[in-house]
């Protein structure tokens, strides 16, 4: 049975004609991708493909932004990625582990959390440390999402304990949460405040409590297009890609 | 009974039919291969799970409840009424049922959310915060689910003959012990169907619950959420919960089968 699946699709590969890598053939990188990423990369992604397509002016690319989390749980249940960008290693070493990434990942970019609070900070929160205050309505990334990860090791840096009010379930849902007024504050990456431009207002977490987030990339073993795919993982790392990272708020690798 | 002849049905059409039955038993099949069955007693009370089921259950009993204090009145003047209007009231009542369940989430925060519409003066007067509160799920469900009870229970109301109504008043019943001790008994089959229906439906709420309520453990994190937010860390964890679902679907199914499927 399995044995009659490989070999009908080794013929569908075949008589479809899917790519091999490019570099083989000498080809051009062309045809679509899809870039799984971490949600947090959402502007600055969009912002990277404009560049990108106008390097590749044959290749389109879609995204699926979402909690790195739930991107690795459906690249392993065979979601058709390309390529994965997370906001952490944690959930791409869970894709390397599970066999489905084989390329070694590379970290193209680092982030910083901030606290998120409504626009001029009314309830005048200073830092971490102010958030446990009851009546104050927080709201934080879920445990199993990188953001809700490195919340939880920036409260402990802190010796501060949260209760939060929610546990949403990526970083751009959390912050919604607060620019539109229903929490008083939630931790996120200062890129996500930086994103909203001047929507919700953004707390500075001391150095010394922070917690830098690291974001790795890699193809996914899968790809119908790895020629492309491999071309979009060198492109982030270009001076170009790293420029708009840099503007967006992001840190260098 | 005179027996009807049987006709064969074109190839096609009976291919295409399979197909669509395939397309149906597939996922369930998928989702019963996978189950760990034998892990199931311990993913069932792990804390997580615990804690949904016990919030699915009050939930959905809940809105289940709101549908009967506030869906039952109105599905009785729909059914008994001529206001003027009454049919934009319907319509309006049944936009639920298709509107998409996130839409009705985002539409709930900006009405009853801390800066909502009317969600200001609650927080601002009575001091009452709906989003991320279990009554915020409540909510949420009732918004989605209710519309099944008001129709069920209308077209109950409708289907029924009035001269009962009338052999009571002339027998000296007032309106309410009428309504009481005829109408309720006579439409009890279709007030069990409209909330059996109501209840299913309240506890499948994803959308509008996870927008509107937020999602924490042991407050707003009813069994949709746990099983979303469940499924990228504990993919066993997420399987029973839905296997939870899938046999509360089918014994619903089940309970109403003579009024879906008449034989």
């Amino acid at each position: 049975m399995r044995r009659t699946f490989v070999v009908i699709a080794a013929f569908a590969a075949v008589v479809l004609g899917a790519a091999p890598p490019a570099r083989a053939t000498g080809k051009k990188p062309s045809g679509g991708i899809t870039v799984f990423a971490a949600a947090s990369l959402t502007d600055s992604f969009n912002a990277i493909a404009k560049q990108f397509e106008k390097r590749y002016p044959d290749v389109s690319v879609k995204f699926d932004f979402d909690s790195s989390s739930n991107l690795a749980s459906q690249i392993q249940q065979g979601a058709p990625a390309d390529v994965f960008a997370s906001a952490d290693e944690a959930n791409l070493q869970k894709v390397v582990d599970s066999d489905d990434v084989t390329a070694t990942p590379v970290v193209f970019a680092k982030n910083r959390l901030e606290i998120a609070v409504d626009k001029g900070n009314p309830k005048k929160i200073r830092g971490l440390a102010d958030l446990d205050q009851s009546g104050l309505v927080v709201v934080l990334c879920a445990d199993a999402v990188p953001c809700g990860k490195y919340a939880t090791e920036a409260f402990a840096n802190a010796g501060v304990s949260v209760r939060p009010a929610s546990k949403e379930e990526n970083a751009k849902a959390t912050l919604s949460k607060v620019s539109l007024g229903e929490a008083d504050a939630s931790v996120v990456y200062v890129t996500d405040v930086k994103a909203t431009k001047g929507d919700v207002t953004g707390v500075k977490i001391p150095d010394r409590q922070n917690v830098v987030a690291t974001y790795p990339i890699a193809a996914v073993k899968d790809t119908q297009n790895s020629a492309a795919a491999e071309a979009w993982v060198q492109f982030v790392q270009s001076k170009a890609a790293q420029s708009t990272l840099r503007k967006l708020g992001f840190l260098p690798p | 009974m005179r027996r009807r002849t049987r006709s064969r049905p074109p190839i096609a059409v009976a291919i295409l039919a399979a197909l669509a039955v395939v397309f149906f038993v597939v996922p369930v099949v998928g989702l019963l291969q996978r189950a760990p069955w034998s892990e199931l007693g311990d993913d069932l009370t792990d804390p997580v799970v615990r804690d949904a089921l016990r919030l699915s259950l009050v939930c959905s009993l809940g809105a289940t409840a709101l549908a009967f204090v506030l869906g039952l009145p109105l599905a009785w003047i729909l059914a008994r009424t001529q206001l003027p209007g009454r049919r934009i009231v319907r319509a309006l009542v049944l936009l639920p049922m298709v509107l998409p369940p996130v839409v009705g989430g985002v539409a709930l925060l900006l009405a009853f959310g801390r800066r909502g519409l009317v969600g200001q003066y609650l927080d601002d007067w009575l001091g009452v915060r709906l989003p991320f509160t279990t009554w915020g799920a409540i909510l949420a469900e009732a918004f989605v689910a209710m519309p099944f009870f008001i129709i069920v229970v209308e077209a109950g109301l409708r289907s029924l003959d009035r001269r009962y109504e009338d052999a009571a008043a002339t027998l000296g019943a007032r309106g309410f012990t009428t309504f009481r001790r005829v109408v309720l008994p006579l439409i009890a089959p279709s007030l069990v169907a409209g909330a059996a229906l109501t209840w299913a439906r309240a506890l499948g709420e994803f959308g509008a619950t996870i927008l509107f309520a937020g999602n924490l453990q042991g407050e707003t994190q009813t069994m949709p959420l746990a099983i979303f937010v469940e499924l990228q860390t504990n993919l066993g964890g997420a399987i029973a919960l839905s296997l939870v679902l899938l046999a509360v679907s089918v014994v619903v199914l089940v309970s109403l089968r003579d009024r879906w499927f008449p034989a």
